[in-house]
């Protein structure tokens, strides 16, 4: 039995009297993908966003690596490997590709406060960006500026600068969300690969993708938990049909 | 004692003038998301209005819709003119291009009417002082300022509270996109709270006449206090600028009244009154520092 | 057309030997006032290049940077009073007249205020953070018009710009060329920074502070020293101001000289290592060719800079790359 990488307890937010997370439990392993599923509006991101530490939840507890990280900041969590991806890509407009991972690596790699060297020519973050994109299958696109980019390629950016900060648990909001089904296919090849190095909690509406990619399952309504297990668990829970797959054309 | 009402009176007095300033700019703000400078020129605009018609016809009263409609007037010309061109744009162009309009309205005003201040004279109705304790004599003008101060104050509260109009800016100023859904003509409310906006900085500016001198600059100058207003009180929020106008006039005012007299106590007269003077009037400022140190949003946001 | 990679350090040399010339080339043309012009347009290019740093590298909307230019002028002046009169300032810090020392004096004292302000400032942002630093500016300027000792409202008269060993300071020549040198310095300075690794954070938190924070960074720290850096190059331009004009006054701080800085920086293009030194430029020509038919000229300074904020995006230097790229 692994000790669980993300081991989230009693979580509560809520907006004025809106209850957006109720005390939600919570466990990633490492080596695993723990897919978050439920319909629109139950929470996800939300969840999403206390865990990276951008909302401060009003109760709970969030442990990672056994250590609990309530007290950080968002930047605090990353140094301690925890990285995020963001649904609506969230990446430097004016910037070309290759310094949006570049600057993921020089964070990473400390020495910020350097003022006057030039950092361009600086091989130590050139180089690994470049690899980076190579292996993403970006290479060729390293001097676009990001506001060229096409969705599907700012989906792929957005793993692969979160991939830079050197995580051990990634949060993805959404990755699948406006692919076309080849980049999709692609993008769940890519998870999957990286899923021995990577713990990840995935959230995701494409259904094919979560069943393909997750080792465990949990749904969330109405920011509540109501059900967490295997795929198979999943699909045969009554509650989870009713609540949540009866509809799930919709969702999809 | 008498005398320390008094100056406290003389606080609300500039704290309510502080409130229909800093009310305009906030809503503006908390509903278009535009920050205006020019804010101040619109109160300079409402004072020369009054002043010339004042003088002029000799009555108050004529003089009060002439300030209101030309501010009101100034307030929608600018916002069709030059505002509007600005709700997409980042907060450096809307400080530029109302800063040029500041340095525009100040240079026609200078053109028309000189550099000399004028001076309005105090309506006759209210010209004389009342006994309000025993032996606390009190200018009637004043009064009728913190009246029509508090008196738009409740009125604001009604519209906001209580109307359509008020409904959508609440609407506005947390959901833009949601007010636009409503299928209410966006344009056409940002365009009225503008003009709401200014019509308040130009009564602010008539009731000012009276007072202070009517010159070039004055609008400026009671600007950056309102911003010191609005950061206290909190960005958006038409409660937090009500009770921070009144805390900061008061603040001021009794700061500058007391303050020279303390010093005094401890080195030469004219030193004393310099420095008491200058550390008067960075007295709201370091209270907006301490403000800022505890709650960085203001005292009546609530923290999200 | 862009001016390609290797035109740029071409310019900046041409530019420079042209600096250098000018003092002999204003005495040939008969306009020795010239110098004095170009001087001038050299310590703002200063001042407007460090607040670019925070305004168009960092994003911060800073309005009140007339305090830190005001407060190196400061430091110059008072420093000066005191070494005129003898007794130290406080009781213990001699005055002194030598520029080796105010100078740097001018930029630390400036940094110390500029930690302060932006500390506090910075814990808001947006539309706050310009109020903030406006109502600071504002504060600092009445410190100052309250400082009778320094001559209050008035300002302070320094007869003699500040020495530099071997240089004679009071010609207005040396006066220039000593400006000159330290501009280029700065601008030496700036060009390595804006390619650095702060620099690359600097610009990332102006696109996305929240990217910024996904991939581990605190922004707090990096915006705050950007800010006191950016303080510092305004204090520097302020004490040579102060030597130039051989004078400091509250009016080095009132805020409408935030708002001229601001102009300047839009005027030459916002976020580009040369742009303030050419909106400087601009703006100090306009206003002596308007001053010189009306002494209206701030309506026309008024109507030009709403026209450049409507209706060109990247200020002068992108309206003529827009124009010479329409005609070719």
């Amino acid at each position: 039995m692994n000790a669980p990488i993300l081991a989230v307890r009693g979580l509560v937010k809520h907006f004025g009297g809106l209850i957006a997370t109720d005390s939600v439990d919570l466990d990633v392993l490492p080596g695993q993908i723990h897919a978050l599923i439920g319909p629109n509006g139950a929470g996800k991101t939300t969840l999403i966003a206390q865990l990276a530490g951008e909302l401060r939840p009003n109760g709970g507890s969030i442990a990672l690596d056994g250590r609990t990280i309530d007290a950080l900041p968002a930047a605090a969590r990353v140094a301690r490997g925890l990285a995020r991806t963001f649904q609506i890509t969230c990446l430097l407009p004016d910037c070309s590709v290759r310094d949006n991972v570049a600057i993921a690596v020089q964070i990473r790699q400390g020495h910020s406060f350097r003022f006057l060297r030039n950092a361009h020519r600086d091989e130590g973050l050139r180089g690994e960006a470049e690899t980076r994109l190579a292996a993403a299958g970006l290479a060729g696109r390293a001097d676009e500026i990001v506001a060229n980019l096409s969705h599907g390629e700012r989906k792929q950016l957005e793993l692969v600068v979160a991939l830079a900060t050197r995580p051990r648990i990634l949060l993805l909001d959404e990755p699948m969300a406006g692919l076309g089904h080849a980049e999709s296919q692609q993008m769940i090849k890519t998870l999957r690969a990286l899923k021995k190095d990577v713990a990840m909690l995935l959230v995701e509406h494409d259904m094919e993708a979560v069943f393909q990619l997750a080792d465990r399952i949990s749904v969330l309504v109405y920011g509540r938990v109501i059900a967490s297990g295997t795929a198979d668990e999943i699909r045969r829970d009554p509650e989870v049909r009713k609540a949540y797959l009866g509809d799930g054309d919709e969702a999809c | 004692m008498t005398l320390f009402f008094e100056q406290t009176l003389n606080g609300l007095q500039f704290g309510v003038m502080l409130f229909l300033m800093a009310a305009g700019l906030t809503l503006i703000f908390g509903i278009m998301g535009i920050i205006n400078l020019a804010h101040g020129s619109i109160y300079m605009v409402g004072a020369y209005a009054g002043t010339l018609v004042i003088t002029e016809t000799g009555s108050f009263l004529l003089g009060v819709p002439a300030a209101l409609a030309v501010a009101a007037i100034t307030g929608i010309v600018m916002e069709v003119a030059v505002i509007r061109r600005l709700y997409r744009r980042d907060h450096l162009d809307q400080v530029l291009a109302t800063f040029a309009i500041i340095l525009i309205l100040n240079q026609a005003i200078t053109i028309f009417f000189g550099r000399q201040p004028l001076f309005a004279p105090m309506p006759d109705a209210f010209s004389g002082s009342v006994e309000l304790l025993p032996g606390l004599f009190y200018p009637v003008y004043r009064l009728v300022i913190i009246l029509v101060g508090l008196a738009v104050a409740a009125g604001l509260y009604i519209l906001i509270n209580r109307t359509r109009i008020g409904m959508l800016v609440r609407a506005g100023s947390t959901n833009r996109d949601m007010v636009r859904a409503l299928g209410v003509d966006i344009r056409m409310l940002y365009t009225v709270v503008f003009a709401l906006g200014a019509l308040l900085a130009g009564l602010a500016g008539l009731m000012a006449g009276p007072v202070l001198a009517v010159q070039v600059g004055m609008g400026e100058q009671i600007l950056i206090t309102t911003f010191v207003v609005v950061v206290i009180g909190g960005v958006g929020s038409i409660k937090g600028a009500f009770y921070a106008s009144l805390i900061i006039g008061v603040v001021d005012t009794l700061l500058r009244a007391y303050l020279p007299g303390l010093l005094r106590q401890f080195m030469v007269g004219s030193e004393a009154d310099a420095l008491g003077a200058g550390i008067s009037s960075m007295g709201i400022y370091l209270l907006m520092a301490l403000v800022l140190l505890a709650r960085p949003k203001g005292l009546f946001v609530a923290d999200s | 057309m862009s001016i390609s990679k290797l035109g740029r350090p071409l310019i900046a040399l041409a530019v420079l030997a042209l600096l250098i010339a000018l003092p002999l080339l204003a005495e040939a043309m008969g306009q020795p006032a010239l110098t004095s012009m170009v001087a001038r347009i050299l310590i703002y290019g200063i001042a407007a290049a460090s607040l670019n740093i925070v305004l168009g590298y960092g994003g911060m909307v800073s309005f009140g940077h007339a305090a830190f230019f005001g407060i190196g002028g400061y430091v110059v002046g008072i420093l000066y009073a005191h070494h005129a009169s003898g007794d130290p300032l406080l009781g213990f810090i001699p005055g002194t007249n030598q520029l080796l020392i105010t100078l740097p004096a001018a930029i630390l004292v400036s940094g110390l205020a500029a930690l302060v302000i932006g500390a506090l400032s910075l814990r808001t942002s947006g539309v706050q953070f310009i109020m903030i630093t406006l109502a600071f500016a504002q504060m600092l300027f009445f410190l100052f018009v309250s400082l009778k000792a320094y001559g209050g409202d008035d300002g302070l008269i320094i007869r003699r710009a500040n020495e530099v060993p071997w240089l004679n300071m009071r010609d207005k020549q040396t006066v220039y060329y000593v400006c000159l040198a330290v501009t280029t310095v700065f601008f030496i300075l700036l060009w390595r920074f804006v390619n650095s690794r702060f620099a690359n954070v600097l610009n990332g938190l102006r696109q996305s502070e929240k990217r910024m924070a996904a991939i581990g960074l605190p922004a707090y720290r990096y915006k705050l020293a950007a800010f006191v850096i950016s303080g510092m190059g305004a204090g520097c331009a302020g004490a040579l101001m102060a030597n130039f004009l051989r004078f400091a006054s509250p009016d080095m701080l009132h805020w409408t000289k935030s708002g001229e800085l601001m102009v300047m920086v839009i005027l030459g293009g916002v976020g580009t290592l040369f742009g303030p030194l050419a909106g400087a430029a601009v703006y100090i020509a306009l206003e002596s060719i308007l001053a010189s038919w009306t002494e209206y000229w701030q309506l026309g300074v008024g109507m030009i800079l709403l026209f450049v904020v409507l209706y060109t995006h990247g200020g002068v230097q992108a309206l003529a790359q827009r124009l010479v790229g329409r005609q070719t």
